[in-house]
C-alpha cells in the first residue's frame, strides 16, 4: 500500500495520447455496455461476489458497477474462500487503496508503463496494486477517449476523499459508455490481402499486403500499407510470446507452418489446390493479426505498431524451423513440458484448477469436432465433383435423346446440375473457410490459454523455490549462530535479506500473474463467444444463400420438365 | 431386423417409373407386402381379376425372386413373343450396401455417443427399408407391365405364377433343365454383334437400332454417375449428424451460458437438417437414378428384341441360299420352301409387332421421364424451401440473443 502512494504519476497529457490506445476495442468496453444496456452478466460475475460488504462501500458511492464489476471478475472469490491468498486479506484496504490510485494518477496505467519499457508490465513496479492498475485501464480510457473527442475537462484531480471522486470517475464513465456505444468499438481496421509470389525457386516467398485504417493518434497516419511476409508474422508472435506469455497473456497463436503448402507455391505448381493454400493463409494471417491488435494490452506493445507500420521489418531468422534458433525453441518446449509434469501445484484458488480443466476439456471436444467438419468439407467437395460428372453425362444422354422436348429437357437437367456441381462446391469452401478454421483457430487459442496456466504454476513454483531457499538461509543463520562464527554471519543475514524480498518479489508476481490470467481468460471467453456467433451466423446465412440460389436453379427447370411432350 | 409383416408404403416414396399401369379392372395385381427372412425376401403377389381364365376372383400367393426371374425367362424363350419387348426382369434384392454399413457402424460403436449411435442406426434402417420397398415395387412392375400387356397378360406361365398355391421351385428346376441357361448367355454376347452386322433395309429399324445402341451406353453411364452422386448427397447428410451429435457432447462442458446457447441451436440445427438433406438424396435417388436404371434395362429388352428379328432376318436368309441350292439340285424345293416361306413370315410378324412395339416403348418412356423429372424438381424445391425455413429461423434465434 505503501508502494502505491510512493508512486508518482507522469504528468497528465503524457496520459492522454496513451489513454486511447489502451482499449480501442476491448472486452472491457463490452462489459460495461452490458450493465448499461441493462444486459445482466449472469456468466462472469458471480451473485455472491456483488453482495460481499467492502464492496457495498463502492457501490454505495454513486454508481460502483464499473469498478466493482471487474474487479469481481479478479476476486470473486475473495469472500468464499479467503485461504491466504494476499488480495483477500485487506478487501477493504483493497478497494480504497484503488480508488485513490484511480483519482491519483490517471496515468498511472498500462499504456504510460509501456512507454516506459517494452513490457505491459514492468517488472520494476511488482506492488500489490498493480491489479489494480490494470483495471483501471478499463475505466480511465474511457475518460480518455473523451479528450481525444475534445469534449470533456479533464477529470479530477488527485482528491483525498475516495467516494466522491469514485462516484466522479464512475458518473463519467458512464455517460462515456453511453457515448461509446456510438462510437464506431474499431478504431483500428486490419486487412490483409494481395498474396503475390515474390522471387523464384527454393529462395520464393508469398508477400502479403497489410492495410491499416485507424483513428488512434499513436499511428504515424490514418491508413497506410507494408508489406509482410509469413516469417514475419511468426517473429512478431515471438516478441510477443517471449515478452508477455509469462506475465500470464494470453498471447494468440500464429498460422502453422506448412512445407508442403509452401513447397508447392514456391515450385510454381498453378493449381486450386495451391491457390487454396495461399488464401487460407491469407484468411488466417488477417484472423490472427486481427486478434493481436483485439487485445487490449498487446496493442500497445511498439512491436505491434512497427510490425503494422514500418515499411522494412528485419527478417525474422528465428522463425525458421531448420536454424539455431529453432532447434533451441524446441528444447525449451521440450524442457517446459517436462517440469509441467513435474509441478504439483497446491491450488489455493479452485477457479484455476475447474478454468484449466474446462480448457482442456474444450480443445478435446473442439478437435473431435473439427475432425467431424473436415470429413464433411470433404464428402461435399466429393458431391460436387460427382454433380459435375454426372451433368455432362446427362448432357451427353440429351444430345442421344431423339424426342427432341425431352431431348432439351435434359441437356436443361445438365445445366442445373452443372450449377449445383458450382453450388456445392461453395458451399465447401465455406464450410471449411468460415467453420473448419475457426475450430482449427479456438483449437489453437486454447492451447495457449493452457499455456497461460503453465506460466502461472512456474511462477508459483518460482515462488515455492524462493521460499525453500529462504528456509535454508534461515537454518543456515541458525546453525552459524550456534557454531558461533560471526564472520560468516553478516553474510548469512545478508542472504536472509536477499531471500526475503525475493520470496515478496515472486509472491506479488504470482499474485499478478494469477490475476491476468484470469482476466486474460474472462476477455477471451467473451470474445470466444462473440466470434463463435458471428462465425455461426455468417456460416449458416451462406448455407441459405445456397438453397435460395438451389431454388431459382430447379424452378427455372421445372417449365422445362414440363414442356416435355 | 426389419420388422416382418405389412409394410406401409409412404406416398412419398411413391415409384412412378411407368405411367398408366394397373388401370384395367380385368387383372389387377399388386404386392401389398412381403417378409424378409435371413436372406430371402418372400412377396406376397395379390390378384383381383374378372377374368374366367382365374379359377377365383381374389388370391394371393407368395412368391420369391427367383420365380420372378423364371416367369421373365420362360417368355423370354417363348417364340411367339419374339416381337415383343419383353419387360426386363426385376433386379435381385440387394441389401448388401445398407447391409455392409450397418457392419462398419457395429465396429466404430464405440468412438460415438450413445445418440450418435442410435441415429445412425435409425438412418441405416431407415436405407435398409428403402431397399426394401424399392425392390418390392421393381417386382410389382415387372407384374403389372405384363398384366396390362394384351398379349402377355394370357400368357398361361404367367397364370400359373399368379395362380399356383404351391412353391413354384420344381418347375423353375425342370425349366433350367430344358433351356439350361444357355440360350440367354447366347443372346447377350451375341448382341451387340449381330445387331450391327446385319444390313438393315427398312429405315425404322435403321434409326432405331443407331439410336438404341447408343442410346443404351450413354444411360448406362447416366446411371452410374448418378449412383455415385446420390451416395456423396447421403454421406453429407450423415456428416450432418455427426456434426449434431460431437456438437451435443461439448454442451457436457461448462461453457459460457451464450455460447452453449449458440452451440445448442446449431446442434439441433444440424439434426433437422440432415434430415431435410436425407430426404433430398433419397429423392434424387428415386426419381433420378432408379428412373436411368429402369430404361437402362428397358431399352436392353428392347435390343434384346432387335436381336431376334436381326437373327430372324438371317434365318430367312439362310432360309433363301437353302431355297436357292435346293432349287439348283432340284431336291427337297417343296420343304425348303416351305421354311422360307415360314422364316419370312416369322420375320415379317416380328418385324411388324416390334415396330409397334418399339413406338409405344418410346411414348412410355418419353412419359414416364416428364414425370419424373417434374416430380423430382418440386421435391427439390419443397426440401429446399424446408432447408431455408430451417435456417432462416435458428439465424434469427442467433441474432436475437
Amino acid at each position: 500500500m505503501a508502494a502505491s502512494s510512493e508512486r508518482s504519476p507522469p504528468p497528465f497529457p503524457e496520459g492522454d495520447e496513451q489513454e486511447p490506445e489502451a482499449e480501442p476495442e476491448d472486452g472491457d468496453s463490452d462489459e460495461g455496455e452490458d450493465i448499461f444496456i441493462g444486459n445482466t452478466k449472469p456468466v462472469e460475475i458471480k451473485p455472491s461476489a456483488m453482495a460481499r460488504e467492502p464492496r457495498s462501500e463502492v457501490t454505495a458511492k454513486g454508481q460502483g458497477d464499473i469498478i466493482s464489476d471487474p474487479l469481481g471478475e479478479l476476486f470473486p472469490n475473495v469472500v468464499e474462500e479467503p485461504s491466504g491468498a494476499l488480495v483477500s486479506e485487506p478487501p477493504t484496504d483493497i478497494f480504497s487503496e484503488e480508488e485513490s490510485v484511480v483519482t491519483d494518477s490517471k496515468a498511472n496505467i498500462d499504456p504510460s508503463t509501456i512507454s516506459k519499457a517494452n513490457g505491459v508490465h514492468s517488472d520494476e513496479e511488482q506492488d500489490l496494486f498493480s491489479e489494480a492498475t490494470v483495471e483501471l485501464s478499463l475505466d480511465s480510457p474511457r475518460n480518455e477517449r473523451k479528450k481525444i473527442e475534445n469534449t470533456r475537462p479533464p477529470v479530477a484531480a488527485p482528491t483525498v476523499s475516495v467516494p466522491p471522486s469514485t462516484s466522479k470517475v464512475a458518473s463519467k464513465t458512464l455517460e462515456e459508455l453511453e457515448e461509446e456505444e456510438e462510437e464506431d468499438k474499431f478504431e483500428l481496421n486490419i486487412s490483409i490481402t494481395n498474396p503475390e509470389k515474390v522471387g523464384d525457386g527454393m529462395n520464393a516467398y508469398m508477400a502479403y499486403q497489410l492495410s491499416t485504417q485507424t483513428t488512434l493518434p499513436m499511428f504515424r497516419s490514418k491508413s497506410f500499407t507494408v508489406r509482410r511476409r509469413f516469417s514475419d508474422f511468426l517473429g512478431l508472435y515471438e516478441k510477443l510470446s517471449e515478452k508477455h506469455s509469462q506475465n500470464g497473456y494470453i498471447v494468440p497463436p500464429p498460422p502453422e507452418k506448412s512445407i508442403l503448402g509452401m513447397t508447392k507455391v514456391k515450385v510454381g505448381k498453378e493449381d486450386s489446390s495451391s491457390a487454396e493454400f495461399v488464401e487460407r493463409r491469407r484468411a488466417a494471417l488477417e484472423r490472427y493479426l486481427q486478434r493481436v491488435v483485439s487485445h487490449p494490452s498487446l496493442l500497445q506493445d511498439p512491436d505491434v505498431r512497427e510490425f503494422l507500420e514500418r515499411d522494412e521489418l528485419p527478417r525474422a531468422v528465428s522463425t525458421q524451423t531448420l536454424s539455431g534458433a529453432g532447434f533451441l525453441k524446441m528444447i525449451n518446449r521440450a524442457t517446459d513440458a517436462v517440469s509441467k509434469m513435474t509441478i504439483k501445484m497446491n491450488e489455493s484458488d479452485i477457479w484455476f484448477e475447474e478454468k484449466l480443466q474446462e480448457v482442456e476439456l474444450e480443445e478435446q471436444q473442439l478437435r473431435k469436432l473439427h475432425i467431424v467438419v473436415d470429413t464433411l468439407v470433404s464428402h461435399r467437395k466429393e458431391l460436387s465433383v460427382n454433380t459435375g460428372v454426372f451433368a455432362k453425362s446427362v448432357a451427353m444422354l440429351g444430345s442421344s435423346e431423339d424426342n427432341t422436348a425431352l431431348s432439351r429437357a435434359l441437356s436443361q437437367l445438365a445445366e442445373v446440375e452443372d450449377k449445383m456441381e458450382q453450388l456445392h462446391q461453395d458451399q465447401a469452401n465455406n464450410d471449411f473457410f468460415v467453420f473448419a478454421e475457426l475450430l482449427a483457430d479456438y483449437i489453437r487459442l486454447l492451447g495457449a490459454v493452457r499455456g497461460c496456466f503453465d506460466q502461472r504454476m512456474k511462477a508459483w513454483q518460482r515462488w515455492q523455490d524462493a521460499q525453500t531457499m529462504l528456509q535454508r538461509k534461515r537454518e543456515n543463520e541458525a546453525k552459524l549462530l550456534w557454531a558461533n562464527k560471526p564472520e560468516k554471519l553478516q553474510q548469512a543475514k545478508d542472504e536472509i535479506a536477499e531471500w526475503e524480498s525475493k520470496v515478496t518479489q515472486y509472491d506479488t508476481d504470482f499474485e499478478r500473474i494469477s490475476a491476468t490470467v484470469r482476466k486474460e481468460v474472462l476477455r477471451f471467453e467473451k470474445e470466444k463467444t462473440r466470434d463463435f456467433k458471428k462465425q455461426i451466423i455468417k456460416y449458416l446465412e451462406s448455407l441459405q444463400h445456397s438453397q435460395q440460389q438451389l431454388i431459382k436453379y430447379w424452378e427455372a427447370f421445372l417449365p422445362e420438365a414440363k414442356a416435355i411432350a | 431386423m426389419l420388422k416382418e409383416g405389412k409394410l406401409f408404403f409412404e406416398i412419398y416414396l411413391h415409384f412412378s417409373l411407368l405411367v398408366d399401369l394397373n388401370n384395367d379392372a380385368s387383372l389387377l395385381i399388386d404386392i401389398p407386402d412381403a417378409l424378409c427372412e435371413r436372406d430371402k425376401v418372400k412377396f406376397t403377389v395379390h390378384t383381383k381379376t374378372t377374368l374366367g381364365t382365374f379359377q377365383k376372383p381374389e388370391f394371393s400367393v407368395s412368391r420369391q425372386h427367383e420365380d420372378f426371374i423364371w416367369l421373365h425367362d420362360t417368355l423370354v424363350e417363348t417364340e411367339e413373343y419374339a416381337g415383343l419387348i419383353i419387360p426386363p426382369a426385376p433386379p435381385k434384392p440387394d441389401f448388401e450396401s445398407p447391409r455392409e454399413k450397418m457392419h462398419k457402424l457395429g465396429e466404430g460403436e464405440a468412438s460415438m455417443t450413445k445418440e450418435e449411435y442410435a441415429k445412425m442406426k435409425q438412418e441405416l434402417e431407415a436405407e435398409y427399408l428403402a431397399v426394401f420397398k424399392k425392390t418390392v415395387q421393381v417386382h410389382e412392375i415387372f407384374l403389372q407391365r405384363l398384366s396390362s400387356h394384351p398379349v402377355f397378360s394370357k400368357d398361361r406361365n404367367f397364370q400359373i405364377f399368379l395362380e399356383y398355391d404351391q412353391d413354384l421351385s420344381v418347375r423353375r428346376k425342370n425349366a433350367k433343365e430344358m433351356f439350361g441357361g444357355f440360350f440367354k448367355n447366347m443372346v447377350k454376347t451375341a448382341d451387340e454383334v449381330l445387331i450391327s452386322g446385319t444390313k438393315e433395309v427398312d429405315e425404322f429399324f435403321d434409326q432405331e437400332k443407331t439410336f438404341l445402341l447408343d442410346y443404351f451406353s450413354k444411360i448406362k453411364d447416366a446411371t452410374s454417375k448418378a449412383e455415385k452422386m446420390t451416395r456423396s448427397h447421403k454421406n453429407v447428410a450423415d456428416d450432418y449428424i455427426h456434426v449434431s451429435a460431437t456438437l451435443n457432447t461439448i454442451l457436457y462442458i461448462p461453457l459460457s451460458i451464450p455460447l452453449s446457447r449458440h452451440l445448442e441451436k446449431l446442434a439441433d440445427l444440424f439434426e433437422k437438417l440432415r434430415k431435410v438433406e436425407g430426404r433430398v438424396a433419397s429423392d434424387q435417388e428415386l426419381k433420378l437414378t432408379e428412373l436411368l436404371r429402369y430404361y437402362m434395362r428397358d431399352i436392353q429388352a428392347a435390343k434384346d428384341l432387335l436381336y431376334r428379328r436381326a437373327r430372324a432376318l438371317a434365318d430367312y436368309e439362310n432360309a433363301n441360299k437353302a431355297l436357292d441350292k435346293a432349287r439348283l439340285k432340284s431336291k427337297d424345293v417343296a420343304q425348303a420352301q416351305q421354311h422360307q416361306q415360314q422364316c419370312l413370315q416369322k420375320f415379317d410378324t416380328l418385324s411388324e409387332s416390334g415396330k409397334k412395339e418399339l413406338t409405344s416403348f418410346k411414348g412410355r418412356r418419353v412419359l414416364a421421364f416428364r414425370k419424373n423429372l417434374i416430380e423430382m424438381a418440386e421435391l427439390e424445391i419443397k426440401h429446399a424451401k424446408s432447408n431455408m425455413a430451417l435456417l432462416q429461423g435458428c439465424v434469427e434465434l442467433l441474432k436475437s440473443n
